[in-house]
């Protein structure tokens, strides 16, 4: 229980040992745990970052999905309509073309019929002119009785 | 004093003197024998026992966490950076809740003030009689291994904190602040003698206080193990056992007390009132 000089030298030692932690201990050891804190807080960020980076490219594609989605609808019912048009465009030549058919045909048929009236109606006086020949025993003068034939052919 | 068989104030007389090496009046620079010639030197003597623990105990101290500066990095910590990094940060916390300023010393200082007098408070924890006997075989009469059982070591810590809390408030506050502080409150300028009696020993107490709080604890502690080491052998670990688990709190909590309240002496250092 004595005071002595241990005290001076208590004091000494204390002095050099808060001095040593003071310059080789604590700085170090504090600027690491500081640089630890600084990396873990930017970790933390870049996976925050990351999270809505994430979030904002999955909205993205569900963006770029739903404008796919109605441009192909949009697509397949373009296509439908053009489907259905060029169909109908078909049917329209294809009933053109049959009408077109059907009245070159009537048109030939006519003609033909005309035709073969004709060439009949000229038989007829041919056969005419040469039962009448028979019957007078004399030749018809085709110059002579050229009107009177061709009166006669237009009325059959 | 040669203990042979000594009686029991013999043994408890014996366990509590220091190493002593000072300027005895008759026999000149010497070792003490016993507890008298001790005494009789006076202030130019000192105690080599505590002077040895405690700096060996602050050598091992500065050479553990040396060792985790050194291998301090922003990495993942292991081994025993982990274990100074849990110091660190402890002291750390303690200080930022308390002292609000901004000071490079005061962490430190309280980490040093924590894990010093936490190591040499466990040297309490060693069996009373184990160290003292094995330097008895060699020769070195007396041996108390628990440099915080030595009110001069506990002193001289607290003087140190005191003259900081000196240093800073004449730092901050300025001299004639300080003089202010403990001159002009709390009754004015009118009763400046009362005032300074009252602040002075305000101030004084602060050291004091924080000196024999440690030491009287671990000196009670010691003082109790040296008693139970008096029982017969078989009735020791009765005793002995429950009060070094206790003790285990003790030691701690002093530790931690003597750091607390030096960060509140020193805040309070930083402070205008």
């Amino acid at each position: 229980m004595n005071l002595n000089l241990t005290l001076i030298g208590q004091l000494i030692a204390f002095t050099i040992f808060v001095i040593f932690c003071m310059k080789y201990v604590w700085p170090p050891i504090s600027g690491a745990l500081a640089e630890r804190q600084k990396r873990i807080a930017e970790g933390l960020d870049a996976a925050d970052k990351a999270a809505r980076d994430l979030e904002s490219a999955k909205s993205q594609i569900e963006d770029e999905l739903k404008q796919a989605r109605s441009q192909v609808t949009e697509l397949v019912e373009q296509a439908n309509k053009r489907s259905s048009q060029i169909v109908e465009e078909a049917q329209d030549k294809a009933r053109a073309e049959a009408e077109k058919i059907l009245m070159s045909a009537q048109a030939q048929i006519a003609q033909d019929a005309a035709q073969a009236r004709e060439s009949l109606r000229a038989d007829v006086a041919k056969l005419a002119i040469v039962g009448a020949e028979r019957v007078l025993g004399a030749t018809v003068d085709q110059a002579a009785h050229k009107k009177l034939l061709a009166e006669l052919a237009e009325e059959l | 004093m040669a203990l042979q068989n000594p009686t029991p104030s013999e043994y408890i007389q014996h366990h509590l003197t220091n190493l002593t090496y000072g300027y005895h009046p008759e026999n000149g620079w010497s070792f003490a024998h016993g507890a008298k010639e001790a005494a009789e030197m006076g202030f130019m003597a000192i105690h080599v026992d505590t002077m040895a623990w405690s700096v060996g105990l602050g050598i091992l101290f500065c050479w553990l966490f040396r060792a985790g500066a050194k291998a301090a990095h922003a990495g993942v910590p292991t081994g025993v950076l982990n274990f100074v990094e849990l110091m660190v940060e402890f002291v750390d916390k303690s200080v930022k809740e308390t002292f609000h300023g901004k000071s490079n010393l005061i962490a430190p200082l309280a980490l040093t003030i924590c894990c010093w007098i936490f190591l040499m408070n466990l040297m309490d924890l060693v069996p009373v009689d184990l160290v003292p006997y094995l330097f008895m075989v060699s020769g070195v009469e007396y041996m108390k291994i628990v440099p915080t059982t030595d009110v001069n070591a506990t002193l001289g810590m607290s003087i140190g904190v005191f003259l900081l809390i000196v240093i800073y408030s004449i730092k901050i506050k300025g001299v004639s602040g300080f003089v202010g502080e403990l001159t002009l409150q709390p009754f004015g300028k009118w009763m400046i003698p009362f005032n300074f009696l009252l602040e002075g020993v305000g101030l004084i107490a602060k050291p004091i206080s924080l000196a024999l709080r440690l030491f009287g604890n671990l000196y009670a502690g010691e003082l109790i193990f040296i008693l139970i080491a008096l029982l017969p052998f078989y009735l020791q670990w009765f005793l002995s056992v429950p009060w070094a688990i206790f003790h285990i709190l003790v030691i701690v909590l002093q530790a931690f007390i003597f750091m607390m309240l030096t960060i509140v002496y020193l805040s309070m250092a930083h402070e205008h009132h």
